[in-house]
This record gives structure tokens, C-alpha cells and sequence, in this order.
């Protein structure tokens, strides 16, 4: 397996949807492969880092305010 | 119990369907469960979509309310998060096209890609990198990189990857196959990796006073 067939498979590896033998082809190849070994560690970091830390995060304050101008849109609406 | 939930078959009512059938029968605070089950993670996807703190408050009060009008067009066949994704998505690409008038906005958007390219930037990363950086610092370095991507596949990274969709819910939220969705989502996953490697990878020294963000000296 070359680098480039391993990195097509990376994300069928990360999200564990590949079948007995195609892992034993992955994991044969990652054993003697540096390079493929860190991009797949750094690579589930990568996701790892985005799911657990809120970029985006909504303060209280303005949850409650965009809560309470829905609710009231709503009733008005019916 | 999340067990019980997880392993419940399709014949099972999911929650949703039962506050969704609340609320058509008139039960306007069924409504207000369910929106405050879901504002977050609408306006999340708001916010990866549009860039903009207001377009994503907006964006999550329309997409809510055009939930809402058309709720009896909801098939209890899907899931009702998924349904208001959708909803939430198209609203953000509406905004979008608002704000640059006559620039035509589609989750098509600048896909040109060349498949299954190897990374380049080889460097391994600290053990447990992100503790190097302030929790703002941090969440300052995953926006900016984020924001980086091309939308098609930030998009792509932001529902499956960030909001937990499946491969099919995100190609069915957003219209495109299923092997497009595959193929951007890894596109999008190593593209991140690579640029999130100029902060986390292993330096040559433990880092002293210096300054928290290094400059992206060629080191
Ligand atoms: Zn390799």
C-alpha cells in the first residue's frame, strides 16, 4: 500500500468503517510508515480538538434573547 | 438511559416526534422545548456558514420560525434536528447571498480539489498541544483556521464532524452525494490538520516567556 492509497482511506480508518482485512492492509502499512502514522494521530487530534471546544459559543444572555424574539415571532405567527 | 435510547430500534418514537405533534395540536411550549433543545447548535451552524455574529442571530430566529410555519410538512420519517439543519443551512446560505449581492453563494462553492494528496507538513504535535494556548487563545486559533477552508468543505467538516450528522445526513442536508461528502469531508479534515500544525507541532525547546501564539516563524 502506498502513502497516497493509505491517506484515501484515512477517514474510512478514523470513523472505523472498514472491514478486517482492509484494516490489517492499514495497519501493515502504518507500521513501517512514519509519516502516515502522524497524519492519522494529528488528523483524529485535529477532530478531537474541534468536538470538544466551543468556537462559536452563545453567552446566556444572548441565548435568552434570541429565545424569547422566537417564542414571540411564534405566537404572533398563529 | 442514553444507552436504552441509543441501542432503541426504528420503530421507537424519538422525543422530537412527540413534542413535534405537541405543538401541532396547538402546545405553543412543546415548541419552546424543542427550540431550546436545538438554538445552540443552529446557531453554531449559522455562524460556520455566514462568518458573522449577526447574520448567525438572524439566521436562528428565521430558521426557527420557518420551522415552525412549516412544521406539517415535517415526515416524522426523518429526524426533526436534521430537518431543521437543513432549514437552519438554507437560511444561512440566503443571508450569505444578501450580503454579497450578485455573487452567487452555493455549498458548490470553491471545491476545486485534487484527491487524495499526502500532507506535506510531516512534524508530529506536542502531546496534548492545545494546553499551550489559553481556552480564547485556542478557540481564536480554531476559528481563523476553520475559517480558512473553502465553505464547501467547511460546511462539510462543521455538520459531520462538529454536529455529529452521519455521512448521509449531512449529503441529504445538504444535497450533495454521498461520495462528495466523503470527499470533502477528508479534504476538509486534512486541511485543518495541516494548518493547525503550525501551533501544535513539537518544538525543538519547550517554549519559555515567549509570546503564547508564536509568529509562524520558518522554523
Ligand atoms: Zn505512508
Amino acid at each position: 500500500m502506498t502513502c497516497t492509497e493509505f491517506i484515501s482511506l484515512l477517514d474510512d480508518l478514523i470513523d472505523d468503517s472498514v472491514n478486517d482485512r482492509m484494516r490489517a492492509d492499514l495497519l501493515a502499512h502504518l507500521k513501517d510508515c512514519e509519516h502516515c502514522e502522524v497524519t492519522l494521530n494529528t488528523t483524529r487530534k485535529t477532530i478531537e480538538i474541534y468536538r470538544s471546544h466551543e468556537i462559536y459559543d452563545l453567552p446566556p444572555d444572548l441565548r435568552e434573547r434570541l429565545h424569547a424574539a422566537i417564542m414571540a415571532r411564534c405566537k404572533r405567527g398563529c | 438511559m442514553s444507552t436504552i435510547q441509543s441501542i432503541a430500534g426504528e420503530n421507537e418514537q424519538h422525543p422530537d416526534v412527540a413534542l413535534v405533534e405537541r405543538v401541532r395540536g396547538g402546545d405553543v411550549s412543546a415548541y419552546d422545548t424543542l427550540v431550546r433543545k436545538y438554538e445552540r447548535q443552529v446557531f453554531r451552524i449559522a455562524q460556520h456558514i455566514t462568518q458573522n455574529r449577526e447574520d448567525a442571530e438572524d439566521v436562528v430566529q428565521d430558521a426557527f420560525l420557518k420551522a415552525y410555519e412549516k412544521l406539517d410538512q415535517f415526515q416524522g420519517n426523518s429526524k426533526f434536528y436534521t430537518w431543521l439543519v437543513r432549514i437552519a443551512v438554507n437560511e444561512s446560505l440566503m443571508r450569505l447571498r444578501k450580503r454579497r449581492t450578485g455573487k452567487m453563494v452555493s455549498i458548490d462553492e470553491d471545491v476545486e480539489t485534487e484527491e487524495g494528496s499526502v500532507p506535506r507538513d510531516l512534524a508530529d504535535w506536542a502531546p496534548d498541544p492545545e494546553q499551550n494556548y489559553t481556552q480564547s487563545e485556542l478557540a481564536e486559533i480554531l476559528r481563523k483556521t476553520i475559517q480558512g477552508l473553502p465553505q464547501g468543505f467547511r460546511v462539510v467538516f462543521a455538520l459531520r464532524d462538529v454536529e455529529g450528522l452521519s455521512t448521509e445526513e449531512t449529503a441529504e442536508t445538504l444535497g450533495l452525494s454521498v461520495p462528495a461528502v466523503k470527499s470533502r469531508l477528508l479534504r476538509a479534515r486534512l486541511q485543518l490538520r495541516e494548518r493547525l500544525s503550525r501551533y501544535f507541532k513539537r518544538k525543538a525547546a519547550p517554549a519559555g516567556n515567549g509570546p503564547a501564539i508564536a509568529p509562524l516563524s520558518g522554523s
